[in-house]
């Protein structure tokens, strides 16, 4: 792969990595905040929302912070042989604690649309939770499922500030298209950072246009 | 035989009754929107947790609160008629019978009790195709398919018109015997649930102000032709007065006393009784 390349790469490989692993914790992040009936639950929707509120660059400082080697987290960790800071790895952590919220809030409000009868339905006729969730509740909100899909990758593919901070600029590593476009203008190469934000640019707009197509198809086959 | 005793406290009462269901029999429960109704029928359920109390099924307890018992919901044989149906949009009309059947691809059952419903041809097509009819036979057919012991329908045709409900209340009828279910019914409609029950219970507030078989209940002899309609007129004469009154989709004009006439206003719901030699008409009431 000619250097060119390689941010691309790395870009969508964090995206794509980032996206499946939230699908899979925001899925049931979000069904517990739509169902739970607990005292807290205010608390647990204001902590995954943190990353809406927290600038990005203080997020990246304070997740380098827990995972440098000088604390007790990146100590711990270090004795297994992991080392997050610096490397593609904790990229990926850093992304999915920063978009966590983009993945969580469609899936709780999809879930939140459904009406309750439809889980207590499928409950009346013998069914357990484990099926219901699979079988009527995921099943109910698609359209809620591919807008956090997409939201959480185009978001994932436009991040800066965590990726600066936890990955640094570390060419086929860490150096990711966006901090190459920065990278790029700060030396006075408009052409690269020219062409990198126009795929970036590209990219993220047709997935958008797609997510609408989709969704109105859905909206026109009677749900929402 | 259904036996249920059940208290819980709700925001501004707190429930407490005591319903005895025979096996195979109709039962309702009827009263003003707001008396505690549909928690019944989710204390059933298993919906809702009682507070105290228990429910007992052809002498299999499904709660107890002095055993701690609380069957949860899936394991409760019945089958529950909501309010908006509760169907599942992203399965097929065939499928939402299949997820109901214990025994999963009998696809001739399904066709079957599609069948049952007039909605065969329509076991490939979506939800959101279906008219509110449509939609209603077959959350009932689903709500039947496990041949449950208790059919529990909460207010089951209110959102269908009139001419409607009337036509899905023979089939109801219909498919209760047929599947030989007992049937408990939450309903404000006092039509239907005197055409419907052979048993009522009046609720309010969340207590039983009074039960009884539905002849008892509104004073019906058996030997006369009873109809029961809302007074949607009074006309003041000067010997006697007139009322028109709607039963179903129909409109008749009685002529009755003044004194009578003062006794009601529109929108009660009357029982008019006909014999061989007069018609009577009075007002139908629950306190």
């Amino acid at each position: 792969m000619s250097d060119f390349w390689v941010p691309i790469y790395l870009t969508f490989k964090l995206a794509i990595i980032t996206t499946i692993v939230l699908f899979f914790l925001g899925v049931f992040i979000a069904y517990f905040l739509a169902y739970t009936k607990s005292p807290f639950k205010f608390l647990y929707e204001a902590l995954v929302n943190v990353p809406l509120f927290l600038p990005p660059i203080v997020l990246g400082f304070y997740i380098l912070v827990i995972f440098s080697p000088a604390s007790f987290v990146g100590k711990f960790l270090d004795t297994l042989g992991i080392r997050l800071v610096f490397h593609f790895s904790g990229l990926v952590i850093g992304s999915i604690i920063y978009s966590l919220p983009f993945m969580v809030n469609p899936l709780v409000s999809g879930f939140r649309s459904l009406p309750n009868s439809l889980k207590e339905a499928a409950y009346t006729l013998g069914k357990t939770k484990f099926e219901t969730f699979f079988k009527v509740l995921l099943p109910n909100i698609k359209p809620s499922i591919l807008s956090a899909i997409v939201l959480t990758f185009v978001h994932t593919i436009g991040e800066f500030g965590v990726v600066l901070m936890i990955g640094g600029n570390i060419p086929g590593v860490t150096k990711v298209a966006s901090i190459a476009i920065f990278d790029a203008s700060m030396a006075l190469n408009y052409r690269l950072a020219n062409l990198y934000s126009l795929i970036i640019s590209t990219v993220s707009l047709s997935f958008l246009v797609i997510v609408f197509f989709v969704n109105k198809r859905f909206l026109l086959n009677g749900r929402s | 035989m259904v036996e249920v005793k059940l208290s819980k406290k709700l925001f501004s009462f707190e429930l407490n009754i005591d319903l005895r269901i025979d096996k195979g029999s109709f039962v309702s429960i009827f009263g003003p929107s707001g008396a505690g109704k549909t928690t019944i029928l989710r204390l059933i359920a298993g919906l809702e947790k009682p507070d105290f109390g228990y429910i007992k099924v052809d002498n299999e307890i499904w709660y107890s609160s002095e055993d701690n018992i609380n069957l949860p919901t899936r394991l409760r044989k019945i089958g529950f008629v909501f309010q908006d149906y509760a169907l599942f949009e992203n399965m097929s009309v065939g499928k939402n019978i299949e997820f109901a059947l214990e025994s999963k691809s009998d696809s001739k059952l399904v066709d079957e009790l599609l069948e049952l419903v007039q909605l065969k041809e329509y076991k490939n097509q979506k939800i959101s195709i279906l008219s509110g009819g449509q939609k209603q036979r077959l959350a009932l057919i689903r709500a039947l398919a496990r041949k449950p012991k208790l059919l529990l329908l909460d207010e089951p045709m209110s959102a269908l018109d009139l001419s409607l409900r009337v036509s899905l209340q023979d089939e109801l009828l219909l498919l209760q015997k047929k599947f030989n279910t007992t049937a408990l019914m939450v309903s404000h409609e006092v039509s239907e649930v005197a055409k419907l029950s052979n048993y009522i219970y009046i609720v309010k507030d969340g207590k039983i102000l009074k039960h009884g078989k539905t002849q008892e209940i509104f004073g019906i002899d058996e030997n006369n032709v009873n109809i029961i309609g809302t007074v949607i007129e009074k006309k003041a004469g000067d010997i006697i007065g007139k009322v028109k009154v709607l039963i179903g989709v129909s409109l008749i004009y009685l002529p009755i006393s003044k004194e009578l006439l003062a006794t009601l206003s529109v929108g009660d719901k009357v029982l008019i009784t006909i014999n061989a030699f007069k018609s009577t008409i009075s007002k139908v009431s629950f306190e």
